[in-house]
């Protein structure tokens, strides 16, 4: 086990359920501090669900999330954003019908924040604030790489390009802790390998960050810790090296003939 | 290229009245000015949120008569004995509370009915507006229901060094509508090229992700209703004092609809939409009035909107835009005789 830096999301005993169905129980996972850690487990194991909890979109049944020791439950999504912690989406991740350029500035609303009189009324505060905003988004455009497309409408964007259009909506809010749902699928090999690099960027900008992937190879060369899940409960924890060789994780992806095997 | 088109609008609608004599034109040209002013309000709402307010004549008529009552004074009953008393404000006075009652009510409609998206919306909304309007019938002794209120004394303007000046013309109106028309303009204008109209953006196209980079829902649907109300409330205040007789058919059901063709057909979402929109669809009864019997005039009215539907289905001034800009590209990029005209049209 590694030392555990100080605790920057903590879920403690979380359960849902939808109607009869138990879709998560008993869950706690703890992400430290400028940690990378990946959450994998078969289609339907609950890792989008946890993901919703965690960012206000669904309320749990039972048990709690807190993040940097403010708790979750019952805040708003804004709110939790607010806090810092934001999230990517699997399918949907761009405003489609704007441009590339035109996403990330309305990625950048809370750092844009200025009186709607001021804005209406032309104030020189709002116009300073509006030209940093417009090179913060030129910067990020730059640094995700996709200065060529920055003025195509993003849902015109290939389904890799998309994702990373995202990445930078999520990194314009400004994240302390960044969730990622599924970032690399549909992007090539040589576009998941740009990405992994991507994704240290971030994090050694101090930046946690908690992932959901089904890419093994990606995640396994990513984490710094793993969490398995499987029928909404958590069945391994731990390193890269140990989650590979687990039967239980071995059983729940092959089935037990696998893990005997 | 944009600011050249703008101030070209501007003066040549600036212009109009050294040319046209005909008083009928005019205040066709004023009534119709005072209805794109709405139709701009109800374009913020509609084009930037999504949302279709189908009751936003209340807000309009709310400040028709918020500014009449407050210029014209009145004396009505409350419940329990009590009783209002109001003397008479200068009606620029009642254009200032016309803003602000109309913004209130936006305030509290947006409140009650953004918790109930899409249909449930539109449903509030002509609730509202039909329970304004019984409102106004009924309750004669403040609004004379329908025996309407009549004299509404003309807008008066304290002007520095002349003296009060009061806007009792066509032409003086017709001035004072072309200039709230391009203030509103510019006010919209800003406001959805502001962070806040990235905000309305963001939700309309993708709410959930809106929502986790920090918008908040509520918050900026609510402001939007509230200013556009605020806005209608305006043009409302300036329709009372330029026909200087209100009653409650103003709420009527039909003038929403007009509204609503105007910002359709204009285009939602383009900030010219609704002025090229509402400048067809509140001169079309007008022109075609002395050419036509009045059965025909409204079936040509029909016509010409299912046709512009058909044509441009995304409004006029988007999809002109649009064939505007693939134009160009077009010539910039394409070497002429090297790609067909077909083979251009999928280069662009």
């Amino acid at each position: 086990m590694m030392a555990l830096a100080a605790a920057a999301l903590k879920i403690e005993q979380v359960a849902v359920r939808f109607g009869g169905l138990i879709a998560l129980s008993d869950i706690n996972v703890t992400v430290g501090e400028g940690e990378i850690v990946s959450l994998i487990g078969p289609n339907g194991a609950g890792k989008t669900t946890l993901f919703n909890i965690m960012t206000g979109f669904l309320h749990p049944s039972h048990g709690s999330v807190s993040y940097r020791g403010a708790v979750l439950n019952g805040m708003k999504p804004h709110q939790i954003a607010d806090l810092g912690l934001i999230r990517t989406f699997q399918r949907t991740s761009v405003f489609p019908n704007d441009t590339v350029y035109d996403n990330l500035l309305i990625g950048l609303h809370r750092q844009g924040r200025v009186g709607v009189l001021e804005a209406m009324l032309g104030q020189p505060r709002a116009r300073a604030l509006e030209r940093r905003l417009r090179e913060r988004a030129g910067a990020l455009v730059e640094w995700v790489g996709l200065e060529s497309r920055a003025h195509d409408l993003a849902g015109s964007l290939s389904y890799g390009e998309q994702r990373l259009v995202g990445v930078a909506l999520a990194l314009a809010a400004e994240p302390s802790m960044l969730l990622l749902d599924e970032p690399v699928s549909g992007m090539n090999a040589s576009e998941t390998h740009t990405f992994v690099q991507l994704i240290r960027n971030i994090r050694d900008r101090g930046v946690t960050i908690l992932l959901v992937e089904h890419d093994m190879p990606m995640v396994m060369s990513v984490s710094d810790r793993i969490v398995v899940l499987n029928y909404g409960r958590i069945i391994a924890e731990g390193v890269p090296d140990a989650i590979r060789n687990d039967p239980a994780v071995i059983e729940a992806y092959l089935g037990q003939g696998a893990a005997r095997a | 290229m944009k600011a050249a088109v703008a101030i070209v609008t501007v003066v040549v609608f600036a212009s109009v009245p050294l040319w046209l004599r005909d008083p009928y034109l005019m205040n066709a040209l004023i009534t119709t000015g005072i209805f794109i002013v709405g139709a701009m309000s109800l374009n913020l709402l509609l084009g930037f949120t999504g949302q279709l307010s189908l009751g936003h004549i209340a807000f309009f008529g709310i400040g028709a008569y918020v500014s009449a009552l407050t210029s014209l004074g009145f004396d009505a009953g409350l419940p329990f004995g009590f009783r209002i008393v109001h003397d008479p404000w200068p009606p620029v006075a009642g254009l200032g509370l016309a803003i602000v009652i109309a913004g209130l009510c936006g305030y509290f409609v947006g409140l009650l009915s953004f918790r109930v998206r899409g249909a449930y919306f539109v449903i509030v909304t002509i609730s509202f507006a039909e329970v304004v309007r019984l409102v106004a019938l009924n309750w004669v002794e403040l609004t004379q229901g329908p025996l309407a209120l009549t004299n509404i004394p003309s807008i008066t303007i304290g002007l520095p060094g002349v003296g009060d000046l009061v806007l009792r013309t066509k032409l003086q109106n017709y001035y004072l509508v072309l200039a709230v028309a391009v203030a509103a303009y510019i006010l919209i204008s800003r406001l959805v090229h502001s962070h806040f109209g990235r905000a309305m953006r963001g939700l309309m196209e993708n709410e959930s992700l809106a929502v986790s980079v920090g918008i908040d829902v509520t918050k900026t649907l609510t402001l939007a209703a509230v200013i556009s109300a605020a806005i209608a409330g305006a043009a409302g205040s300036l329709y009372a004092h330029y026909i200087r007789i209100i009653d409650p058919e103003v709420f009527a059901f039909i003038n929403t609809v007009t509204m609503v063709i105007m910002v359709i057909t204009g285009g939602k979402g383009s900030l010219a939409g609704p002025v090229v929109g509402g400048m067809i669809f509140g001169l079309l009864p007008v022109l075609l009035r002395p050419i036509m019997a009045p059965e025909a005039q409204w079936i040509a009215y029909g016509g010409v909107l299912i046709v512009i539907l058909f044509v441009l289905p995304r409004g006029i001034v988007p999809s002109l835009a649009q064939r505007f800009a693939r134009r160009r590209s077009r010539a910039k990029t394409v070497t002429p005789g090297v790609f067909s005209e077909r083979d251009a049209e999928e280069h662009a």
